[in-house]
């Protein structure tokens, strides 16, 4: 299967500052890819790239069979929806889904026919004569998607598309896209900050930072095996512990003991997101509930032992079900996680069935007695 | 009662200034009856006098209608080296006298003037006829389109034409079908104030006319001739004619935006999200 759209050692800088570095990147027919980064990691420069809307430095794109560096936007067969929508305010959402049409001369009966489709595909048929400052946010964000598909591109290009809207809005729109997605196929690459987001959407997901795609994958792929600590991190909260390995177990700096990993001796460090702390009541257990803050479904713990603290979660209903309270004394133990060395890829954090931290104190105090 | 009393002010200050004048210009044109007004208007001298006043608006508005686009395309979307002196010269003809503007053109192309030798040798004379005029129309009104477009380009930025080129609008497409209707109201506001003072002009068009009476005479000209020669009545009947052409181009203005509300209200930048009634 031929790539649909492929992007190969572009870059692009803007003054002195390097945007895009040697970035490559390919894209089957029918993908659904997002580009997920914090914002100035080139995420939305390398999209108006594959638009046509600027011109790499350096580098190859081609869409389908063509060659696109050279290629005007109107010949890439590319639909592109903006942050910010872009709309034609001074023409009615008939006439703005119309644009591509007329400008390709398109006959009046196909362009009626045409816009009316597309009015119905996105549910706005009552609204056509309404110009673009009388919609509301989602609404104006479809009748921009409807236009960008009117002259049926190839590829379609999202900037943040749900970025300027309401939680419940964002939802809505977010299942009505991947369902609208399902249903024409078409290879598309959307561009967000947003991780949930991403990860919801998206077949693969591509995660960049500073001009450089740091992984790409599956959603599944990336959460299980973070290319690195800046994926990791980026991909939620997370409990950061410095550590040593010795002799495959790891030993928090703070004194306790994490679990088992494959690889050498040394200093690393390892992250524990907070649902991957599992903890049991336990009256001798050595680990203490030192607060607890609740978001209504969900529920955080603060767990103190001597200095170190660890954030835990579970839902609110385990909370009440184990009846923890501050002040309880519990036992801790390290589902999974993952410990990285030296900016490299991590090894798995792993624990036998019922081993916790507390039960392992002695192989903590076995590190101290090697150190 | 402050309020009754600032309101009262406000309404006696504009009586005073504005209507008041006004109604004494109709008053005194038609002091010697209709029949002497429409003489009046009729008399060849001020019937030339017309004429020129609309040739020359009919040049400087296209022009500087002209000039008005592409110097609001040009500032709006492009960051070039000299753009804030552009920005500064455009004010320029406001905070200079028109009668300097005039003088400045005398210099220039006068017979003594820095181009008048070689003009006046390929028999080009632009002094005290009416290419002179023209100029001295343009360079006076050249802000009032200009500054109108402006802001509202930069305001409403280049993301539509952005999305006209990902929709496969060429470079022409996008002109006629983005660029040039999202700022239709604002050239449209700008040709209306630049076409009243174009007409209305004076001091400027005053030095380098010459005031031949019947040849390089505007209406504001032909207006201050006929009173310093005491036809008073007549001076009034032409004065009437800019009084109406003022009152012609607020009416236009009121109805074509009462006409337009809808598309006006959706032509403005977006401030919110909300969604709105429709008109």
């Amino acid at each position: 299967m031929t790539a649909d759209i492929a992007v190969s050692h572009v870059s692009r800088s803007f003054g002195t500052h390097k945007v895009l570095d040697d970035v490559s990147l390919t894209v089957a027919p029918g993908e659904l890819l997002a580009l997920l980064g914090p914002s100035g990691s080139g995420k939305t420069t390398l999209l108006r790239l594959i638009a046509g809307l600027d011109q790499p430095d350096s580098g190859r794109i081609t869409i389908g069979d063509i060659d696109a560096s050279s290629r005007k936007p109107k010949e890439r067969g590319v639909g592109f929806v903006f942050q910010h929508y872009a709309l034609f305010r001074h023409m009615s959402v008939f006439e703005n889904i119309a644009f591509p049409l007329r400008v390709r001369k398109a006959g009046k009966a196909e362009i009626r026919a045409r816009v009316e489709e597309l009015l119905r595909l996105i549910q706005l048929e009552a609204l056509a004569e309404r110009y673009p400052s009388q919609l509301s946010g989602g609404q104006r964000q479809r009748v921009a998607l409807a236009r960008a598909l009117a002259s049926q591109p190839r590829v379609l290009l999202l900037d943040e598309p749900f970025g300027a809207l309401d939680a419940v809005v964002r939802r809505d729109l977010r299942r009505w896209l991947h369902h609208l997605h399902r249903e024409m196929n078409i290879t598309t690459i959307f561009v967000t900050h947003d991780q949930e987001e991403a990860f919801e959407l998206a077949d693969r997901v591509v995660i960049m930072q500073q001009g450089r795609i740091s992984q790409q994958g599956t959603p599944m792929d990336i959460y299980r095996q973070p290319a690195n600590i800046f994926v990791h991190e980026f991909l939620g909260e997370s409990n950061r512990i410095a550590c040593h390995v010795v002799d495959r177990k790891v030993l928090a700096e703070a004194g306790y003991f994490l679990g088992h990993t494959q690889g050498g001796d040394g200093a690393a460090t390892a992250f524990v997101r907070p649902h991957q702390i599992a903890v049991r009541p336990s009256a001798s257990g050595p680990w203490r509930i030192a607060q607890i803050a609740s978001s209504g479904t969900h529920a955080r713990l603060t767990l103190a032992w001597q200095e170190a603290r660890l954030e835990s979660g579970m839902t609110a209903d385990a909370l009440l079900a184990a009846g923890f309270a501050v002040g309880t004394q519990v036992d801790v133990a390290f589902t999974s996680g993952a410990v990285f060395r030296d900016g490299g890829a991590p090894s798995a954090l792993q624990n036998k069935p019922g081993e916790t931290s507390g039960s392992a104190l002695d192989a903590g105090r076995t590190r101290l007695s090697v150190l | 009662m402050v309020r009754i009393l600032l309101i009262t002010a406000a309404l006696l200050v504009m009586v005073l200034f504005l209507v008041l004048p006004l109604l004494t210009v109709f008053i005194q044109a038609l002091s010697a009856g209709f029949g002497a007004y429409v003489a009046a208007i009729a008399d060849p001298n001020v019937t030339a006098a017309i004429g020129l006043t609309l040739l020359i608006a009919a040049i400087a508005v296209p022009a500087n209608l002209l000039f008005g686009i592409v110097a609001s395309w040009c500032i709006a979307r492009f960051r070039f080296p000299g753009r804030s002196v552009l920005l500064t010269l455009i004010d320029l003809p406001f905070s200079i006298s028109p009668v300097v503007a005039g003088l400045l053109e005398v210099l220039l192309f006068g017979l003594n003037g820095l181009l008048g030798p070689f003009l006046a040798v390929h028999g080009v004379q632009i002094i005290f006829a009416i290419p002179g005029m023209v100029i001295a129309t343009i360079f006076v009104t050249f802000p009032f389109v200009a500054r109108e477009v402006i802001p509202l380009a930069q305001e409403q930025g280049n993301d539509e034409e952005e999305a006209a080129v990902t929709l496969g609008a060429s470079g022409l497409q996008i002109f006629w079908r983005v660029s040039l209707p999202k700022i239709r109201w604002g050239l449209f506001y700008g040709v209306l104030l630049c076409n009243a003072r174009a007409m209305g002009e004076f001091g400027a068009v005053s030095v380098v006319s010459g005031k031949v009476f019947g040849a390089t005479d505007t209406l504001p000209l032909a207006v201050e001739s006929l009173y310093e020669s005491y036809e008073i009545q007549a001076a009034f009947a032409a004065a009437s004619l800019l009084a109406l052409l003022a009152l012609a181009t607020l009416v236009l203005k009121a109805a074509l935006e009462w006409w337009h509300r809808g598309e006006i209200a959706a032509s403005r930048p977006r401030t919110s999200a909300r969604p709105q009634k429709a008109a």
